[in-house]
């Protein structure tokens, strides 16, 4: 990240006027983070319209709405994860997990492995629908409520065993599911395996309005704790020292990690390291740690991420489907990267 | 006053503070002493509520500290632990800023921007105030948590081990400043201190523990004698008169 420096040997204590107005200025070229997050605005704005409007044939009406819907499960997709990863990663004080090792991604492959264990494959797509989301949805949510509840309430109150137990959870899903996979047929396998990457394009539109809904209530939620976010940045004492009711603050925030995740798994599938891919960019692009700053710009990344890359593989590559393949092996590459580096969670 | 009445701490079943009852005045320099593991800092942070106690209460002009809003004690009361462990990479002007977060829940008023200002020029930060924390030295980072203490501009102010990482000329200089934040502010500033002849030379009344006991509270003249400091410490203190301070000597 470029910062202006002052050298190293500086004399610490006295200093006079002309010393700090001469170290102020090399800072002046920087873009200011309103500014960063307004030119990252136009160029979604750019990518959303190219994704919208070029190269159409056939009836211009049937693939605008098409495109639209997808761009409407973009958008909530973006605003999920990215939301859900940089509020998580500030309530657990780190920068490297994310959501999914909750254990969320497996309780939904979990889900819907057992849903055609038991009904067959042909099951996945009769009972698709608005309820069906709810459902998953709810249960996610009731999963992770029901950990944190029982985690705070206890006499263990602690987050990194809550982490722990996430992590357990999730392998125990991942193992029951992958022994359920091999008994099932070949058909069967094929129509669940669909179901287990993320995908865009073929989400249904009628899900969006709510998904939307949802999104715009806990964007409010969040928005209006921006502050006291930045606070829990400093750590529990010194929140609890401001004035922050540090143990509301983390359960209420789980819960909406919570929702955010469990929704948009269950409107586009899961995706590990999407959240993760966009909060690292966000906490190195944006030149603030305030989360005003920091939220906006995560969201228009994974925006702008999603919708580049989905232009980009259905016009030039013709591989629209693959595009959250990618995204995840991309972001998996740059978590190992980070972890090596870092050596430590 | 800062009151508290049969405060205990147990940890497995085993208590580390307590019971205690006591209470400390308003205004001045209170300095607690005693040996290592012996609830100094379990006492502190309790007072300051980031601990919850096994049982027993602490009231700060009457108010229970536990039960009342956290933001409305965050502008009377404000605590600084010993170590401080921060995800986000930060400017001292901005560290210093979150002090005034219990009066402007964040947006920062003129009068905020002005009390960050006036508290890194007390603790002589105002030329590092663009630097990031992890640039500056032990010291240089200490004083700037203190500066967001202060900002926080509240009567009373408890702080861990505040002379943590400080040379002896910064150790002077920090607590001639708490000195003048408790003369001329009119704060009451509650503070774990190590060294004995500090605490003497700096504070108006020290307040003893031991074994997770209050052994003995008072002013520096009833605290600096041979007998108590030998009970309070475990170890052979002589006390010497040096310029009419009094010095307490445990080498031998």
């Amino acid at each position: 990240m470029p910062r202006s420096e002052p050298a190293p040997n500086t004399p610490n204590t006295p200093s006079g006027p002309t010393a700090a107005a001469a170290r102020r200025l090399p800072s002046l070229p920087r873009l200011s983070p309103a500014a960063r997050i307004g030119l990252l605005a136009v160029l979604v704005a750019v990518a959303a319209a190219c994704y919208l409007l070029l190269f159409i044939r056939g009836s211009f009406q049937f693939a605008f709405d098409r495109r639209l819907t997808t761009l409407g499960t973009m958008v909530v997709v973006a605003f999920a994860h990215a939301v859900a990863t940089v509020i998580f990663q500030t309530i657990t004080h780190n920068r490297i997990l994310t959501p999914s090792i909750m254990g969320f991604d497996s309780l939904y492959v979990l889900m819907q492995t057992s849903m055609v264990f038991v009904f067959g494959g042909s099951a996945l797509a009769r009972t698709d629908g608005l309820p069906k989301l709810i459902v998953q949805t709810v249960m996610m949510v009731l999963f992770a409520a029901i950990l944190y509840r029982w985690l705070f309430a206890g006499r263990f109150a602690n987050l990194h065993l809550l982490l722990l137990v996430g992590v357990v959870l999730g392998l125990a899903f991942d193992s029951v599911s992958s022994f359920l996979q091999r008994l099932l047929s070949p058909t069967d396998y094929d129509m669940l395996s669909v179901r287990l990457f993320g995908r865009m394009s073929n989400s249904d539109g009628s899900y969006l309005p709510l998904a939307f809904a949802v999104c715009a209530v806990v964007g409010a939620v969040v928005w209006h704790r921006r502050y006291r976010l930045d606070t829990i940045l400093l750590g529990r004492d010194t929140a609890v020292s401001l004035g922050v009711n540090h143990k509301r603050e983390l359960t209420l925030m789980l819960v909406l990690v919570a929702v955010l995740i469990a929704f948009a798994t269950a409107l586009a599938g899961p995706m590990t390291f999407f959240g993760f891919v966009v909060a690292t960019l966000a906490y190195q692009l944006t030149g603030s740690h305030e989360h005003r700053f920091v939220l906006p710009m995560a969201f228009l990344l994974g925006l702008f991420t999603l919708v580049t890359g989905q232009f980009v593989l259905q016009h030039i590559f013709y591989a629209a489907g693959f595009l959250t393949v990618i995204i995840e092996f991309a972001g998996g590459i740059v978590f190992l990267v980070l972890l090596l580096r870092k050596g430590t969670l | 006053m800062i009151e508290f009445s049969d405060l205990h701490k147990e940890y497995q079943g085993q208590s580390v503070l307590g019971p205690v009852t006591g209470a400390i005045e308003k205004g001045g320099i209170t300095s607690i002493v005693g040996p290592n593991g012996a609830g100094k800092s379990t006492l502190l942070t309790m007072m300051g509520r980031l601990l919850d106690p096994t049982g027993g209460t602490v009231t700060i002009e009457g108010r229970d500290v536990f039960t009342t809003k956290s933001r409305d004690l965050a502008r009377n009361l404000s605590i600084l632990r010993q170590e401080n462990q921060f995800t986000a990479r930060l400017r001292v002007r901005e560290l210093v800023a979150f002090g005034r977060f219990p009066h402007s829940q964040g947006r920062l008023t003129e009068e905020d921007l002005e009390h960050v200002r006036a508290s890194m020029e007390f603790l002589n930060l105002t030329a590092l105030a663009d630097r990031y924390l992890d640039q500056l030295s032990g010291g240089q980072r200490q004083r700037a948590y203190v500066a967001m203490v202060l900002a926080q501009d509240t009567e009373y102010v408890l702080l861990d081990e505040p002379l943590n990482n400080l040379d002896m000329k910064h150790s002077v200089l920090m607590m001639r400043q708490l000195r003048r934040a408790a003369d001329q502010l009119g704060k009451t500033i509650v503070i774990i201190i190590h060294d004995i002849n500090f605490a003497a030379a700096h504070s108006d009344r020290i307040m003893a523990l031991r074994d997770g006991q209050v052994v003995t509270t008072g002013t520096i003249g009833e605290i600096m004698r041979d007998t108590v400091l030998t009970e309070v410490f475990d170890t052979p203190v002589k006390v010497i008169e040096v310029d009419a301070k009094p010095i307490a000597i445990y080498y031998s």
